[in-house]
């Protein structure tokens, strides 16, 4: 009997866990170490910061699921991984401290034949001083990472809102907290659900929206933006982006590292040197993203976490880390199996992976700054990774150590993307894009880097359907429901 | 004469006067049932070859 552990239940390690759990059958264990006792579609977070939602609607007990699946769940976070066992064993083990089920605070060494590290970012707000500490969103702004953050915001944007009904005009700033963020998408969805409920509430002439990101140029999502097929033109991301900030009078501030956050105020440092401060009543401002900080040690006891994870806490995996300079960037560079290469019974999958370089331009201010957004793997392509690894583990544990691992590279993997503003089934509009790559391949694709056919961007009802079918369809599959396994990641 | 509502943004910024604003006609498209219905199938169809593309390697 095989023992496949999997820290982390979010959409990668929920994924695996759930598929391994069904092809391993009873003869296998699986083992889920996550902190939460709830699984949490992120998405729809959008929806709770604005009050459209409650935590409730987006979020469900994992452990119910879990016993349904037959997986042991450990609500605990995974501290450390001795890949090699210790002086006394052979065996590989990882070390968590429980957050709950009524050990909290105990730690316990897990063994493991495989392990699967899906334990997703590490929200680091205290990278940017007054965001935060740590890992804890700080006093000034307000976040839509988590459902507690969103409901949180949603409080917090009904006291503005209620400020604009007594005739004070506020101002919001949303976007990016760094000049390394990822996750632009979010809060593009953000701005404009929020703006969507100022407007829908008669208030829209009382309120100041602007938007502030890291982003070189508007649309750029991580990606190096994209060129999509538009009323049968094919156009920058660039030009479908500035053209729905216009539209909805959206003022914007891009290539922007935020630097500083004090009450009601963001200093910032631009692509071009100079420096910016920007006055707000009401902020959400995403924080950049880092590994977890998980250690390793090796059989001796000694640190090994350079050997395993890369600087920024992510573990490495079969990509191409030498570094080059962008123009011999290729989408080859990119991981295929997951697989890390020190220690093969380890994997890693979602945003725990860490990836060989950016996708956008590099880019940095005449001061040194570094200002450029880290690559998007949430969402599908993390579901989709966390599929290819639980497939490739399963026919290791069953047909032996040669069998042929699955690939999942984001330079052949596409993404869907659904920015829906407002809730109702006919009361909003959804921004609908699919890319396709992910990462661009220009030796497949010489002109965009990306299939044309497949990128592809509208504003419509449409998409705010597909929003809505999105969020009800995905957490039925995450709750294992009648065939749940048909259903697309 | 009054400004048209699809221009009334252009004046606001240097920014939304060199932007692509939406005219009366696309914005009476997006939110017509009919005509976002047939868009929602043609999503739909392009979004599952997406899906379809990036699995199964």
């Amino acid at each position: 009997m095989a023992r496949l552990v999997v820290l982390g239940g979010g959409v990668a390690g929920h994924t695996a866990a759930t598929f391994a759990a069904d092809w391993l059958g009873k003869e296998h264990e699986v083992v889920v170490v996550t902190p939460n006792a709830k699984w949490n579609w992120i998405p729809s977070n959008i929806w709770v910061g604005v009050g459209e939602m409650t935590k409730e609607d987006v979020t469900f007990d994992l452990a119910p699921v879990y016993e349904k699946a037959g997986i042991t769940y450990k609500q605990a976070k995974a501290v450390s991984i001795n890949p090699e066992g210790s002086a006394g064993s052979d065996k590989p083990f990882v070390t968590i401290e429980y957050t709950g089920q009524g050990k909290t605070g105990q730690s316990e060494e897990v063994s493991y034949d495989y392990l699967i590290n899906a334990t997703g970012p590490k929200l680091n707000f205290g990278a940017t001083p007054g965001l935060g500490e740590g890992s804890q969103l700080g006093e000034h702004t307000v976040s839509v990472c988590t459902a507690d953050h969103a409901e949180h915001a949603a409080h917090e944007l009904e006291k503005v809102m209620e400020k604009m009904r007594k005739g004070q005009r506020q101002k919001i700033l949303i976007g990016t907290g760094h000049g390394m963020c990822t996750c632009q998408g979010a809060a593009f969805e953000y701005i404009f659900n929020v703006e969507h409920e100022i407007r829908k509430a008669g208030l829209r002439d009382m309120a100041d929206i602007k938007w502030i990101a890291n982003e070189a140029f508007m649309g750029d999502f991580g990606m190096g933006g994209l060129h999509m097929k538009v009323g049968g033109y094919v156009v920058s991301s660039r030009i479908f982006t500035e053209s729905l900030f216009a539209e909805r009078g959206v003022d914007y501030i891009v290539g922007a590292h935020v630097n500083k956050v004090e009450k009601g105020k963001v200093s910032y440092e631009l692509l071009d040197g100079s420096f910016g401060e920007e006055e707000f009543d009401f902020s959400m401002l995403i924080p950049p993203f880092a590994g977890v900080g998980l250690k390793a040690y090796n059989k001796a006891g000694e640190d090994i976490t350079d050997t395993v994870f890369a600087p920024n806490g992510f573990m490495k995996v079969d990509a191409d880390y030498t570094p080059k300079p962008y123009e011999e960037w290729k989408a080859s560079d990119w991981p295929r199996t997951y697989q890390n290469p020190t220690y093969k019974n380890m994997f890693a999958a979602g945003i725990a992976f860490a990836p060989p370089h950016i996708i956008s331009k590099p880019a940095k201010s005449p001061n040194g700054t570094v200002i450029n957004p880290t690559p998007p793997r949430t969402g599908m392509p993390s579901g989709i990774i966390g599929k290819a690894v639980a497939a490739s583990i399963c026919d290791l544990i069953k047909k032996g150590s040669d069998a042929h691992l699955h690939e999942a590279s984001m330079a052949e993997m596409g993404a869907a993307c659904v920015a829906s503003a407002g809730k109702g089934w006919l009361d909003g509009q959804a921004a609908a894009m699919t890319v396709y790559p992910v990462v661009p391949d220009y030796e497949k694709y010489p002109g965009t880097g990306r299939d044309t056919d497949y990128t592809f961007g509208e504003i419509g009802l449409a998409g705010h359907w597909i929003k809505h079918i999105l969020h009800y369809l995905f957490i039925y599959k995450a709750k294992l429901k009648p065939f749940w396994k048909v259903i697309p990641e | 004469m009054a400004v048209k509502e699809e221009e009334f943004n252009f004046a606001k910024n240097d920014k939304f006067n060199t932007a692509m604003i939406p005219g009366k006609w696309a914005r009476m498209m997006r939110t017509c049932k009919l005509w976002q219905f047939i868009r929602f199938i043609i999503i739909n169809i392009k979004m599952i070859i997406v899906v379809g593309k990036s699995h199964g390697h």
